[in-house]
């Protein structure tokens, strides 16, 4: 029977396959968005990253509904595994992971800042900067389990950030704009001081993501009395 | 060029067929994190530097450290399927 729905599955599968490489036309993309989109985003948003022009210019809204989707897994996710709790009973690790956590921590958090700051300028952005950020947080928690990151500063600095970008959106709102349309003086192309308030928007992304990755982290790594 | 994309397939197609074929499950999640990688090093063959970022960074690092912690915490680190006898429903 299962092998039955199995063959049913792939045959079904196979046949949209084939419907879809049978009406679309190879290399020829039937959607005209990207074309205007390449033409005008330069004057439009003065982001030197086409996909942050996209990203957080003409689909700020999207980009919100993903930061509240994030939101709401990291949330249920910290549900189910519970507070974490202080004072593990797990080992330290050994001279080469400590050391190695150091010499990492400052270096994933100069490379996570720095994706997150030239996410206008240079492939990456908020959300990739986010994930480097709570790599770097999380690497000293590998090395040294019984401590622990602060959960109250990471809710603070993450409610604060998503507080700052929903701000950002409702300034242009009271300007007479659509919601997070881009603010500000657009600048020279290409200078990190640039593309109105797409920079700061990627800076309360960031610090979003990074956070609420740290602290699911965290709780993940902690033990309870099911390991023991 | 194409040799290069070729090579790179066949190599995340076999890091892919090692995940089912690992018995152990940390070696598996190991080899899901060099399929991601060999994804993201594609990305950047095809002139996505964005989409590679992210899945260099989500699919090969964040992902398979959760799985990872995911095993640890069900106890799941050190199962070798062999050892059960070959009918777990693991």
């Amino acid at each position: 029977m299962r092998s039955l729905a199995t063959v049913l599955f792939l045959g079904g599968l196979v046949f949209l396959l084939a419907v879809l490489t049978e009406t679309l036309s190879f290399g020829n993309p039937p959607m005209l968005v990207g074309d205007a989109i390449q033409r005008t985003a330069v004057n439009d948003v003065g982001a030197a990253n086409l996909v942050t022009a996209v990203v957080l210019g003409y689909r700020g809204l999207d980009t919100l509904g993903e930061l509240s989707i994030l939101f709401a897994a990291a949330t249920a996710g910290g549900l189910v595994l519970g507070a974490a709790r202080a004072g593990s009973r797990q080992r330290p690790g050994g001279f080469i992971l400590c050391a190695g956590a150091d010499l990492l921590f400052p270096l994933l958090l100069v490379v996570g800042l720095y994706i997150v700051m030239h996410g206008h300028l240079t492939p990456g952005g908020g959300f990739q900067g986010g994930v480097v950020l709570a790599a770097a947080f999380f690497l000293p928690l590998l090395a040294r389990p019984t401590e622990t990151l602060s959960h109250t500063w990471l809710s603070v600095v993450e409610g604060m950030a998503g507080t700052a970008f929903i701000a950002i959106g409702m300034l242009a709102l009271f300007r007479g704009e659509a919601f997070l349309a881009p603010l500000f003086d657009k600048g020279v192309f290409g200078e990190l001081v640039s593309s109105g308030s797409l920079p700061l928007l990627y800076l309360a992304v960031g610090l979003k993501v990074g956070s609420e990755l740290a602290s699911l982290l965290s709780r993940l790594a902690s033990d309870d009395e099911m390991t023991s | 060029m194409i040799w290069l994309a070729a090579a790179l397939v066949a190599f995340t197609l076999g890091a892919a067929l090692a995940v089912l074929l690992f018995d152990n499950l940390l070696a598996a999640v190991a080899a899901a994190s060099v399929v991601s990688l060999g994804v993201s090093l594609m990305f950047v063959m095809l002139q996505a530097p964005d989409v590679a970022m992210t899945e260099a960074a989500v699919g090969a690092g964040l992902s398979s450290l959760i799985l990872a912690l995911a095993l640890r915490r069900l106890g799941l680190v050190n199962l070798d399927l062999k050892a059960d006898g070959g009918d777990s429903d693991a």
